[in-house]
C-alpha cells in the first residue's frame, strides 16, 4: 500500500499544506516574540484570502491579488496594533474580534460583489500561482530515488511555498543576528529594559505586528490563489489556530516551527490521501481522519508536549512605571 | 548650610556642577511628589540622597531619567541646560541609572543586555565584539568582573547589578544614579559595590546614591541631601554631619500627637514567636530569625524603614506567606505552611488582620461597603440564611450598624469601597476586624494616607481594643505613631529585631538610628 511513489505523493502534499501553516506560524512568532499575542492569525489569513482572490479574479493578475491580500491583512494587523499597543487593550479580545469581523465581512462582500453565494469566481491562468519547475528537474528525473525526490517533492511548487520555507532561516537570522531581532526579542521579554535603553517599545511592537500582517497576508493569498482556485466561505478552516498550536509546540523558535508545521501538514496530507483507511478490517470514519490535525492541536494546547515558556511580557500592554 | 559644596572632595572646585537641578516640582493629582527641588552635585564626587519612603526620591530620579516630565524647574548637566523627555535623552546627556528593580532581559546574555539600544549598526556581530573588548577593559579598571556570555537568569542579584553598572558605563555615562543599590545585596556584595563606586569616583565619574541607610551615606558620600515630603530639606557635607542629625532631618521633629492613653495592664501571653524565617521568591531571606511575644492588653509596636521584613512578619501571622519557625497563639502552635495556613484558619484562631495595603489586600475596591464588611467572616453562621444562601439582609443591617459605630462617612453600605476616602476605607477594614473582638489584632500602617481627624479616631479604637484585653501587634513606618500607641517598641532592620525599647525611655533619634542598622548599646 505504501510504495515509494505514494510516499512521495503524501510528502509533496505535506509541503503544500504545511506552507500556509508555516507562514502563519512565523507570523505569530514575530508578533508573540514582541509580546503581542495574536489569536487573529485566522482572521487575517481569511481576509487576505478573500481580497487576493477577488482582486485576482477582477484583474486577472495573481501578483495584484497578492498585494491586495497583504494590504487587507495589514489593515487588520494595524487594528490589532492600535487596540493592543496604543490603547493597551486586551490582546485576546482584539484577536477574537478580528476573527469574527473577517469571517462575516468576507462572505458579505463576496456576495455583494460576485453574487455567487459568498465565493469568488474560480481563478484561471495568470490569476493563480503556477507551479514552477526547478532547473534540471526533468533531466535528473530518471536518477533512482534522488531523481523523483527532486522532481516531485522539491521542484514543482508555487512561489509562496518556496518563500515560506526560505523564511525559516531568514527569521532565525533576523531574530538572532540583527539589531532589529535583538530589540524585538527584548520587547517581548522585558519592555522596561528596552525602554530604559532608550528604544521605543511602541515602534518595535508595531514593526513586529506589521511583519505578522505581511506573512499572514501571503499565507491567505496562497490559500486562495495557489492551493485552491478562488475564495470560499471560511476557507482557512482553523489554520490560524493550528499555526498557534504549532507555535507553542515550536516554543517560539523558527526551526522548531518548521518541524511543527510539517507535522501538521503531514497529518492533513494523510487525511486527504486516506479518506477510507481500514485498520484490521475496521474502516476508520472519514471524519476521524479529517479531525486528526485538530485533535493534535488540542493535545498540544492542553500542554501534553512539555512545558513551553512563552515570552515573559506576552499579552501584557506596556505601561511605564515609576 | 544648604547648597554647600564640597571643595575637599571635588576635583575642580571652580568647575560647573556635573548636574544641577533648579526648582524642580512635580505633582500627581493632588499629591505634590516634588516641591521646588534644587541640587548641585560637583563632578568627581559621591552625593547621597536620603529620605523615608514616599519622600519623593524616586520621583526625582525618574524625572532625571526621562520617565516623568517635571511640572516646573530646569536641569543642567555640566553647566548646560538640558531637557530630558525620554531615556534616550538622559543617555545622551551622560546620565546612567541603576534602578532598584533591574531592567534586564533575563534570557539574554550579559553582552546582549549591554549592547541593547546602542548596537551602532544593523548587525549584532561587530557590536558584540566591541562590547566584549570594552567589558574586559571595564572589568580590569573597576573590579567589575562578569562573564559576558552568562545569561542574566543564571546570575545572582549582585552580578545583575554589575551588569546594570556596565550598561551605564558602556553608554559612557559620566553621572551614575543608583537607587537603593544595597537593598538586595549581601554585606560582602555591598562592600564590593562601594569599592567599585570609589574607583569610578577616582576616574572622575559623578555618583548619586539614593538610600535610606545612613551607614552607607556616612561611609561613602562626600555630600548628602535630605528629602522629606517632597522637599529637599537640607544639603550637607558628610564630614560635617552625623547620623543623628541626618536621622532627625529625615524623620522630622514634630510635636507628638498625645493620646488619652491609660497605662497598659498586660495579662497572659497571647502571641509567641520563635526564630521566624522567611525566604521570598527571589531567594532573598526577608526574616532572619525573629522572636517576640505580645501579651493580652498591650500593644507591641514594630518600627522600621519599609522593606526591612515588617510586611513579611504581618503576612506570615496573617496566613498569607509560609515561613519556618514556631508561632504560638494562646499556647497552641500555629501551622505556618501547608493547607491550613491561610487567612480563614488564622481568623478561626482569633487573629484579625488589618493589612498594610488596604486597597489591595484589605478591600475589594469595586464591591459595596457591606460586602467588604463581611469578607473573611462570611462563613459565620450569623451570615447564613440556610445551607445554600447568605442572609444578605442581615449582613447589610449589621454593616450599617458597624459603619455608624466607626463613623464611616458617608454611612451608606451600598457605596463601593472605591468611593470612600482613604481614612473611611481604613475605618471599614478596622470595623470588620475589630468588631470581632479578636485575641490578637495585626495592624499594618493603620494611618497611611489617612487625614488627621481620622488618625485620632483610628488610634483611639486600637487603644480601646487593647484596654478590652486584646493583644495588638502594630507595624508602622511612622515613628510618631509607634511612639504614641505602643507599650513596647521593637525595631526591625534587615529582617532582624535590633532591640526593644519602652516609649518613655527612648526618642525618635535613637529609634531612627536603630532603624538604619546602627547599633546603640543602651541597657
Amino acid at each position: 500500500m505504501m510504495d515509494f511513489a505514494t510516499i512521495l505523493q503524501v510528502l509533496d502534499s505535506t509541503v503544500r499544506l504545511a506552507a500556509p501553516l508555516l507562514l502563519a506560524c512565523l507570523a505569530g512568532l514575530f508578533s508573540e516574540r514582541a509580546g503581542i499575542f495574536d489569536i487573529g492569525l485566522e482572521g487575517k489569513m481569511l481576509m487576505a484570502a478573500f481580497f487576493s482572490a477577488a482582486t485576482a479574479a477582477v484583474t486577472g493578475s495573481v501578483w495584484l491579488g497578492l498585494a491586495a491580500g497583504i494590504a487587507a491583512s495589514m489593515v487588520l494587523a494595524g487594528v490589532h496594533g492600535l487596540a493592543s499597543i496604543t490603547f493597551r487593550g486586551n490582546q485576546l479580545i482584539s484577536g477574537v474580534a478580528i476573527n469574527f469581523l473577517a469571517a462575516g465581512l468576507t462572505v458579505v462582500i463576496a456576495q455583494d460583489w460576485f453574487a455567487q453565494g459568498g465565493r469568488t469566481p474560480s481563478l484561471l491562468g495568470g490569476a493563480r500561482f503556477e507551479a514552477i519547475t526547478l532547473p534540471l528537474a526533468d533531466t535528473v528525473r530518471p536518477v533512482p530515488i534522488l531523481g523523483p525526490i527532486y522532481h516531485d517533492l522539491i521542484s514543482g511548487h508555487t512561489i509562496p511555498v518556496y518563500f515560506a520555507f526560505s523564511m525559516v532561516p531568514l527569521t532565525w537570522w533576523l531574530l538572532y543576528r540583527t539589531r532589529f531581532g535583538l530589540r524585538l526579542r527584548a520587547v517581548g521579554e522585558s519592555p522596561e529594559a528596552l525602554d530604559t535603553a532608550g528604544v521605543s517599545v511602541v515602534a518595535t511592537r508595531y514593526a513586529a505586528v506589521a511583519i505578522c500582517g505581511v506573512l499572514c497576508g501571503i499565507a491567505g493569498a496562497y490559500l486562495a490563489t495557489a492551493l485552491q482556485a478562488g475564495f470560499t466561505k471560511d476557507m482557512t478552516a482553523g489554520r490560524g489556530y493550528i499555526a498557534l498550536a504549532a507555535l507553542i509546540f515550536a516554543k517560539w523558535r523558527s526551526w522548531h516551527a518548521l518541524w511543527a508545521t510539517l507535522l501538521f501538514g503531514l497529518l492533513q496530507a494523510i487525511a486527504l490521501r486516506y479518506q477510507n483507511l481500514q485498520i484490521g478490517g475496521v474502516p476508520l470514519p472519514v471524519q476521524l481522519m479529517d479531525a486528526l490535525p485538530y485533535i493534535l492541536t488540542v493535545v498540544i494546547l492542553a500542554g501534553f508536549v512539555g512545558r513551553a515558556i512563552p515570552p515573559r511580557a506576552g499579552g501584557e500592554p506596556y505601561v511605564k512605571e515609576r | 548650610m544648604a547648597g554647600a559644596e564640597a571643595p575637599a572632595a571635588g576635583r575642580h572646585p571652580d568647575a560647573a556642577p556635573a548636574i544641577e537641578l533648579r526648582g524642580i516640582s512635580k505633582a500627581f493629582g493632588t499629591v505634590q511628589a516634588n516641591r521646588d527641588i534644587s541640587l548641585r552635585v560637583m563632578p568627581g564626587t559621591i552625593h547621597g540622597i536620603v529620605g523615608e519612603n514616599g519622600a519623593g526620591k524616586s520621583t526625582l530620579m525618574s524625572i532625571l531619567y526621562g520617565f516623568y516630565k517635571a511640572d516646573a524647574g530646569e536641569i543642567l548637566v555640566g553647566g548646560r541646560r538640558v531637557t530630558i523627555p525620554d531615556s534616550q535623552a538622559a543617555i545622551r546627556a551622560g546620565i546612567g541609572m541603576v534602578f532598584q528593580h533591574f531592567k534586564l532581559v533575563e534570557p539574554f546574555t550579559v553582552l546582549e543586555n549591554v549592547i541593547l539600544g546602542v548596537e551602532e549598526g544593523r548587525l549584532l556581530k561587530p557590536a558584540l565584539a566591541r562590547a566584549r573588548d570594552t567589558l574586559q577593559r571595564l572589568a580590569r579598571d573597576y573590579e567589575l568582573n562578569v562573564d559576558p556570555d552568562a545569561r542574566i537568569e543564571d546570575l545572582g542579584v549582585g552580578m545583575r547589578q554589575r551588569v546594570e553598572l556596565l550598561k551605564a558605563l558602556y553608554r559612557q555615562a559620566d553621572i551614575l544614579i543608583l537607587d537603593e543599590p544595597t537593598g538586595v545585596l549581601t554585606p560582602t556584595e555591598a562592600d564590593h559595590l562601594f569599592r567599585i563606586l570609589k574607583n569610578l569616583k577616582s576616574e572622575g565619574k559623578t555618583i548619586i546614591l539614593i538610600t535610606h541607610k545612613l551607614r552607607e551615606i556616612m561611609a561613602i558620600t562626600d555630600t548628602v541631601s535630605v528629602m522629606r515630603r517632597g522637599e529637599m530639606t537640607a544639603t550637607l557635607e558628610t564630614a560635617r554631619t552625623s547620623p543623628e542629625q541626618l536621622a532627625e532631618l529625615m524623620v522630622g521633629r514634630k510635636v507628638l500627637l498625645r493620646l488619652d492613653k491609660k497605662p497598659a495592664t498586660p495579662d497572659q501571653t497571647i502571641l509567641e514567636i520563635e526564630n521566624l524565617r522567611v525566604t521570598d521568591d527571589d531567594g532573598v531571606e526577608r526574616l532572619k530569625g525573629v522572636s517576640l511575644s505580645v501579651r493580652a492588653g498591650e500593644i507591641l509596636g514594630i518600627a522600621g524603614v519599609a522593606g526591612n521584613g515588617q510586611s513579611q512578619l504581618l503576612e506570615v501571622l496573617g496566613g498569607i506567606t509560609p515561613a519556618t519557625g514556631n508561632v504560638r497563639v494562646k499556647g497552641a502552635e500555629i501551622d505556618l505552611t501547608g493547607r491550613h495556613s491561610d487567612g480563614r484558619s488564622r481568623r478561626a484562631r482569633g487573629i484579625a488582620h488589618v493589612p498594610e495595603d488596604r486597597q489591595r489586600e484589605g478591600l475589594i475596591m469595586d464591591f459595596f461597603a457591606w460586602e467588604n464588611l463581611v469578607f473573611g467572616y462570611h462563613h459565620d453562621p450569623a451570615c447564613q440564611r440556610n445551607r445554600a444562601l447568605m442572609d444578605n439582609a442581615a449582613i447589610r443591617a449589621r454593616a450599617a450598624e458597624q459603619m455608624a459605630r466607626f463613623d464611616v462617612r458617608p454611612p451608606d453600605p451600598d457605596l463601593a469601597a472605591r468611593n470612600f476616602s482613604g481614612g473611611n476605607q481604613q475605618k471599614i477594614v478596622l470595623a470588620r476586624e475589630i468588631e470581632r473582638n479578636p485575641d490578637l489584632l495585626l495592624v499594618g500602617q493603620p494611618t497611611r494616607g489617612v487625614d488627621i481627624g481620622a488618625i485620632e479616631f483610628i488610634h483611639q479604637r486600637i487603644l480601646d481594643l487593647r484596654d478590652a484585653g486584646s493583644a495588638v501587634l502594630l507595624v508602622s513606618v511612622e515613628l510618631e505613631e509607634i511612639l504614641s500607641l505602643s507599650d513596647r517598641i521593637a525595631v526591625m532592620f534587615d529582617g532582624r529585631l535590633m532591640g526593644e525599647r519602652r516609649p518613655d525611655q527612648t526618642d525618635e533619634t535613637e529609634l531612627g538610628l536603630m532603624m538604619t542598622g546602627m547599633r546603640t548599646e543602651v541597657a
